[in-house]
């Protein structure tokens, strides 16, 4: 199992764009882990040399987040900090029963800078499997534990990791709602719009440097499009009537986006600065929540046209068509569809007696499995990895967002300690540069 | 098998002034063309504020997934009607609402249904198209916030607001 190979040469420069204007957070964040697979991996995580004089351990983060992907069980690593491979002792790691085995070592440079290296070890086999050094500003130290975690998941796994992507929510506190960004993990958390109206429905640019949503704030809804850099936005689509559901195509270039400008709720498309207006759907009732497949050929979306609220797909091609090939039939109730990144699955929203689930239907088979069991889940998010989906849920009355690995074994709740929190968007993988 | 996990992250994070920003405060050339004002406009006609008119009610609500306007609310839609039409100047701007159950962008939808029913039934009764505005709120503008049959009922509804309102 160690020894699906990848170089993570990928991670070398992720680290210098991520540059942010922090909102401090007053706030704690609980990760709760429910369940777990049977094929995790076994990890020894031995705390970083010298983290303890920092202002942020990096140990702690890389844990949280190998534990949180569900893929990974941490074994006990207590003990003195290890710094260099030959002071590894393999006998005794292997009697602690793990497989892979990290050790590290922080240094603070005379510029204030850290340097912060780790070996990754196989236990069984006696090497060492990857090793990296990187020098990081102060204030980017858990940035630095991010990248760690996804070198190693990707080392292990042979999948992408990302613990290094951003995702996107609604906060509803009293009467103020805001359009918030923060690590995926939930930390770093800041706010790109705050108004006294609802906002919903963002969406991620492919490219991770806009945001599309809907706003309430005119008395209905407009959708905006913002750069999250200059914070400068742009209404691409207040027609007369209602305006809504912004998916973004594949090449940035487009949005899908629902009008009411014609009659009903139908999608159109728009060219991501406002012009170029074009119907896509034609049918007499509702179509929304378009999403594109990865190639961009086709949108399936949520449309009653058959007596319920289903997920249809249908090309996209240059005129309106009225055609449309069904893809659900269980229940009475699938909405809110999001294909995985792959291409190959949809995640949605699949109503379950009186529950609302969180369920993934795959394309070649029409096979559907449920991956959640709570009351109201909505909003389904895929990682750009397609090993977990992000999703609003609700615990005691109030909304949070939680994570369920894409076999549904794992789930994790990440919860603020104040507001409704809703309306979740994983973004895009970090650009290399 | 559960594990819980509470990370503190008080005064850890970066101690910058908070940043956030208000829609009016950034660049966007949208929002200069639309503002209703938030007070009641003076020239509005007094009649509408009536509460012994009929034009003061404002609210048609529906049954359970339906979006068909009942025959009690009728005499109500009817006399929006016939205001509008008697007055060419005047602007309304419907707005349905949807309770909280399920997808939000589907209940918006659903809110635009019913938006659109009263619409219909106005352009029937003789007011113009050009006059009215059918937008939806969704479930995002619940009016009752309860989690039963009575809250959801009252979130089941489209509101007529004149312009200037």
């Amino acid at each position: 199992m160690l020894m699906r190979s990848r170089q993570p040469s990928r991670h070398t420069l992720t680290l210098v764009f991520l540059l942010w204007i922090s909102t401090p957070l007053q706030a704690a964040l609980d990760i709760e882990i429910f369940g777990g697979g049977a094929t995790q991996i076994p990890i020894a995580i031995v705390p970083f040399a010298a983290e303890e004089k920092l202002k942020q351990g990096i140990t702690a983060v890389v844990a949280a987040d190998l534990q949180r992907s569900g893929l990974f069980r941490l074994v006990d690593a207590s003990g003195p900090a290890l710094r260099d491979p030959r002071q590894v002792v393999y006998s005794d790691w292997k009697n602690r029963g793990t497989d892979a085995l990290v050790i590290g070592s922080t240094v603070v440079l005379p510029d204030g800078r850290v340097e912060v290296g780790f070996h990754l070890m196989d236990v069984a086999k006696q090497v060492q499997l990857t090793d990296y050094i990187m020098i990081v500003p102060a204030d980017r130290l858990r940035a630095a534990a991010h990248q760690i975690a996804d070198i190693i998941y990707e080392r292990l796994t042979g999948d992408v990791g990302v613990f290094s992507t951003r995702i996107a929510y609604v906060v509803k506190q009293g009467n103020k709602y805001a359009l918030q960004v923060a690590d995926a993990d939930g930390f770093n958390a800041q706010s790109i719009i705050e108004y006294s109206e609802p906002i919903i429905s963002p969406a991620w640019s492919p490219d991770g440097t806009q945001i599309a949503y809907v706003s309430f704030e005119n008395k209905k809804p407009v959708v905006y499009v913002q750069t999250l850099a200059t914070r400068a936005r742009k209404a691409v689509a207040n027609f007369k009537g209602s305006n809504s559901a912004p998916a973004w195509s594949p090449d940035g270039k487009k949005l899908a986006v629902v009008l009411s400008l014609q009659g009903g709720s139908q999608i159109f498309l728009v060219n991501a600065d406002g012009s170029g207006l074009q119907r896509l759907s034609q049918s007499s009732g509702i179509d929304t929540e378009p999403n594109f497949s990865p190639d961009g050929q086709s949108i399936i979306f949520t449309s009653d046209r058959g007596g319920s609220p289903q997920i249809y797909r249908m090309p996209v091609t240059g005129t309106a068509s009225g055609t449309a090939e069904r893809l659900t039939f269980e229940g009475s109730y699938n909405v809110s569809p999001h294909h995985s990144r792959d291409g190959k699955s949809f995640t949605f929203i699949h109503r379950n007696g009186t529950r609302f689930n969180v369920a993934v239907q795959y394309l070649a088979t029409r096979q559907v499995q449920l991956l959640t069991d709570s009351r109201f889940d909505e909003s389904p998010s895929p990682a750009p990895n397609d090993k977990m989906i992000l999703y609003a849920t609700e615990v005691k009355g109030r909304g949070i967002l939680a994570v369920v690995s894409s076999d549904g074994k794992t789930r994790q709740e990440l919860s603020m300690q104040v507001g409704d929190v809703r309306e979740p968007a994983w973004g895009p993988l970090p650009r290399v540069r | 098998m559960k594990k819980v996990m509470s990370v503190l992250l008080i005064g850890l994070l970066s101690a910058c002034a908070s940043q956030t920003t208000q829609p009016t405060a950034v660049e966007d050339k949208s929002a200069a063309q639309a503002a209703p004002a938030a007070a009641a406009d003076p020239n509005l006609n007094p009649i509408l504020r009536d509460p012994n008119n009929i034009l003061s009610k404002r609210s048609v609500y529906y049954d359970y997934d339906s979006f068909v306007v009942k025959n009690e609310y009728r005499p109500l839609v009817q006399a929006h009607a016939q205001y509008l039409r008697d007055n060419a100047g005047a602007r309304v701007l419907l707005q349905g609402n949807a309770d909280e159950r399920g997808s939000r962008e589907y209940n918006l939808a659903l809110g635009q249904k019913r938006a659109d029913s009263v619409k219909n039934a106005m352009t029937l009764s003789g007011a113009k198209d050009s006059q009215i505005e059918a937008v939806s709120l969704g479930e995002e503008k619940p009016r009752a916030t309860g989690r039963d049959e009575a809250s959801w009922a009252e979130n089941r509804r489209t509101d007529i607001r004149y312009q200037g309102e």
